[in-house]
């Protein structure tokens, strides 16, 4: 950021309020039409969350924060990673399998969980990388059906679990990692025995690094060109190949930490009540939050508030909590509209601005010698 | 005009290169096809793998994934990438049950239509009228379709007679068609097992009785779109949009007009699709019913190399190894492994010894004898993994075949009107 412009930071901020609004008016409409407690339903959205409450927000956050930036590495550069979804569970379950045995003592044992977790998702990912590089296959279309073949083999691989597990025990998983690599966290709101996860220092280091590298390094320049204009990187001396393999890889990798604050801090062990899904909100997420590393954080606090918000709807106001997912739906799309027509607005105003000037420098005599 | 080099007064023309395979040698594969189909069904003992039943199965698998392809394909001729097909057919098969359970199938099929129809509203207003970016529209559809579907289902079937938040009531069936006088001897004939007959048999029993009135329809959409397409001033002036905006836009074509009817055609095929999953192929609406067949369906358009005969093919395809899984997996599914790995050695041999391409040989020779070797070691498939042949399937395909197709030159690309250089 070479200086701080007015202009451009409340344009970049009267994006996503629009979106917002036209999210709440488009929602409010449907309730309005399908005949449900429009205020009813806002009031109890909007009630400030108990500090248990808002642990879980903050906790859900931190797991949709990982896929969102795990999808963002790939926004960066054009490449669309639908298939964070597969690369987490795949990744997930790999970890808690080794996790389970308990190889290395303590911590060391979390060290090889994280390894394994981060090995994993890029393995994952790297089919779709390799495909597309070798043989120029879409990677909306091979990640789309990459997360298809992880569901079928994370649920081969946990029945073929549950076999060697003892009869008589209810939960089909892997077996649970020892207490020594449990991370429980910590309590952060006063008021709440509820912990936040531990990994929330991890999300902060990853936020962090996911911008230094890709705003401050030679490989995040070349990710960058190669998104903007890939002729214009390859004329520049970018191998695009390789940029597409490494940054596929990184997306994974960092996509395999997302189930993590939930096997370290939650389940314990990879079973069939592990969260699936989480990839889809993370496309949504980045998208939100413009593939900034605050901005995804607001986004993911925001989502994961709407998430938890909506679960007392059907209790306090009969009104089914998947109008939530209509809100979360609308808000993108509205935010991505919100961006294009700001971007356009924002190219508009500068246009005039340049043209401005220039009239204004063709009034005064040039100095001689002084072309441009 | 005329392209090639002038020697003297000789023209010198390359010899036109059709991309067409010639139609003998399409018989004649069918013809070798269906042989090893019979040798592979007597030799596994895998009666299933083409008797009527599964025909009449893949028929009923490919009717949606063909569908949402051909709105795909009408949609990237126009130069637009659908990937909302996915929330576009969600939404219709929501549309189908409640408009069919108000005012018969027909309508049903009509609700269907017009839920499609309203999603790629919705895309065709990003992504023509705002110019966002076709991917991120598509992603954003998709988030919204399912919301809004369950949350409409919730408020729709709840306390209906045999219905729920997730479910409808069961609805009403449409017509089913048979051809006259042939479902009994062609049933004798494909039980007494002989080779070849009984093949031919089973397979003209899945084709030809019992049919839908939406797989017919769906067929002759399959027709009325090549011909539309490729026959008429509106479908040059629609693919011209796909392939250079810029040059449309000069001979005075409204880009973003054409542009909406791709789209909309989409979103009514897609949403038809939906239809034929709920009031045909299911009965009733379920939640999540669609089960990415949406996407499958734009890999069938992409391995049809988006044209309409090709498409059908990817979707029987799909559609084939989808019923092969419903039914009876664990012995279908392992007697296919056989016959990829038969067609893995034989490709393999054929790059090594007529190619001479060692690397693209090898690989598919340790490939195929892997195969084998996972054939005769197990007897069955789970079926976890059974369930996920249609997307390996599709993996598979498009790893092989997607150097040699070519998409519309402006597919993706975001139009602007009097932006072009």
């Amino acid at each position: 950021m070479s200086r701080f412009e007015p202009r451009r930071f409340l344009l970049g901020l009267a994006a996503p309020v629009l979106a917002l609004l036209v999210a709440v008016l488009v929602t409010s409409l449907i309730l309005v039409i399908t005949g449900d407690p429009v205020a009813d339903v806002w009031s109890q959205m909007l009630k400030a969350p108990k500090p248990g409450q808002a642990t879980d927000m903050i906790n859900n956050a931190v797991v949709l924060y990982f896929s969102a930036i795990a999808v963002a590495i790939g926004f960066r550069m054009n490449l669309f990673n639908i298939g964070v979804d597969g690369q987490y569970r795949v990744a997930a379950f790999a970890a808690a399998a080794v996790g389970g045995q308990a190889l290395l003592p303590g911590p060391l044992n979390i060290v090889l969980i994280l390894l394994v977790a981060m090995a994993t998702g890029a393995l994952w990912a790297g089919i779709a990388a390799w495909l597309k590089v070798t043989r120029g296959v879409s990677e909306v279309i091979s990640t789309i059906m990459l997360n298809s073949i992880a569901t079928g083999v994370v649920a081969w691989l946990l029945a073929k679990v549950a076999a060697e597990q003892s009869a008589g025990s209810n939960d089909i998983g892997t077996k649970r990692l020892p207490d020594s690599s449990h991370l429980d966290g910590f309590v952060l709101l006063a008021g709440t025995q509820k912990k936040v996860y531990g990994l929330i220092v991890l999300a902060v280091v990853v936020g962090f690094l996911y911008w230094f590298v890709i705003n401050r390094t030679r490989f995040g320049y070349d990710l960058r060109a190669t998104g903007r204009s890939e002729s214009a990187a390859v004329a520049s001396g970018v191998n695009v190949k390789r940029m597409v393999l490494s940054s596929m890889l990184l997306s994974g990798a960092v996509a395999g930490m997302v189930g993590l604050p939930l096997l370290l801090g939650e389940n314990y062990n990879y079973g069939t009540d592990f969260q699936a899904g989480l990839g889809f909100s993370g496309i949504a997420i980045a998208l939100i939050g413009r593939n900034n590393a605050i901005g995804i954080a607001l986004g993911a606090l925001l989502w994961s508030y709407l998430d938890k918000q909506a679960v007392t709807l059907p209790i306090a106001t009969d009104v089914d909590d998947s109008i939530v997912k209509i809100i979360q739906g609308v808000m993108v799309l509205a935010v991505v509209i919100a961006y294009e027509v700001v971007r356009r607005l924002g190219k508009r105003i500068e246009q005039q601005q340049v043209t401005r000037e220039l009239a204004a420098q063709d009034r005064q005599p040039v100095a001689e010698g002084a072309s441009a | 005009m005329t392209a090639g080099l002038e020697i003297g007064t000789r023209v010198v023309q390359d010899a036109p290169r059709s991309r067409r395979i010639p139609t003998k040698y399409l018989l004649a594969s069918g013809v070798a096809g269906l042989v090893l189909l019979s040798l592979l069904r007597i030799v596994t003992g895998a009666n299933d793998i083409d008797s009527g039943g599964i025909i009449s199965a893949a028929l009923i698998g490919a009717v949606p994934i063909g569908l949402a392809g051909l709105g795909g394909l009408w949609s990237e001729r126009a130069g637009v990438v659908n990937i909302g097909l996915e929330g576009m057919m969600i939404l219709g098969t929501w549309g189908a049950a409640w408009a069919g359970i108000k005012w018969g199938p027909w309508m049903g099929l009509v609700g269907g239509i017009v839920a499609g129809l309203v999603g790629a509203a919705i895309h065709a207003l990003a992504t023509i009228g705002f110019g966002v970016d076709h991917i991120v529209s598509g992603v954003a559809l998709n988030v919204i379709a399912p919301g809004a579907t369950s949350y409409l289902a919730s408020r729709t079937f709840t306390g209906l007679q045999g219905g729920g938040p997730t479910q409808s009531p069961p609805l009403k069936q449409l017509p089913r068609f048979s051809v006259p006088g042939i479902e009994d001897p062609l049933t004798d004939l494909e039980r007494k097992q002989w080779f070849l007959l009984s093949d031919v048999a089973g397979i003209l029993r899945g084709l030809l009785t019992n049919l839908s009135v939406v797989t017919i329809i769906a067929i002759l959409l399959v027709v009325a779109t090549w011909w539309i397409l490729w026959r008429t001033p509106f479908g040059l002036r629609l693919r011209s949009c796909g392939e250079s905006p810029v040059a449309a836009e000069t001979l005075g074509v409204n880009v973003y007009l054409y542009k909406v009817y791709g789209v909309l055609a989409s979103g009514a095929l897609a949403g038809l699709a939906g239809a034929f999953l709920a009031q045909v192929a299911a009965n009733a609406y379920r939640e999540g019913q669609t089960g990415g067949r949406g996407y499958i369906g734009l890999a069938a358009m992409i391995f049809g190399n988006w044209r309409p005969g090709g498409l059908a093919g990817g979707s029987l395809l799909f559609g084939y190894t989808d019923a092969a899984r419903l039914r009876n997996a664990g012995s279908n599914i392992h007697a296919l492994i056989l016959l990829a790995a038969v067609l893995l050695v034989v490709i393999g041999l054929w790059q090594l010894l007529r190619r001479r391409r060692v690397v693209q040989g090898v690989i598919a020779l340790v490939v195929g004898v892997g195969a084998l070797l996972m054939y005769l070691l197990t007897d069955q498939v789970s079926s976890e993994l059974a369930a996920t042949t249609p997307y390996v399937v599709t993996l598979l395909v498009m790893a092989l075949a997607s150097q040699r197709l070519r998409m519309p030159a402006a597919d993706g690309k975001i139009y602007r009107r009097g932006e072009g250089q």
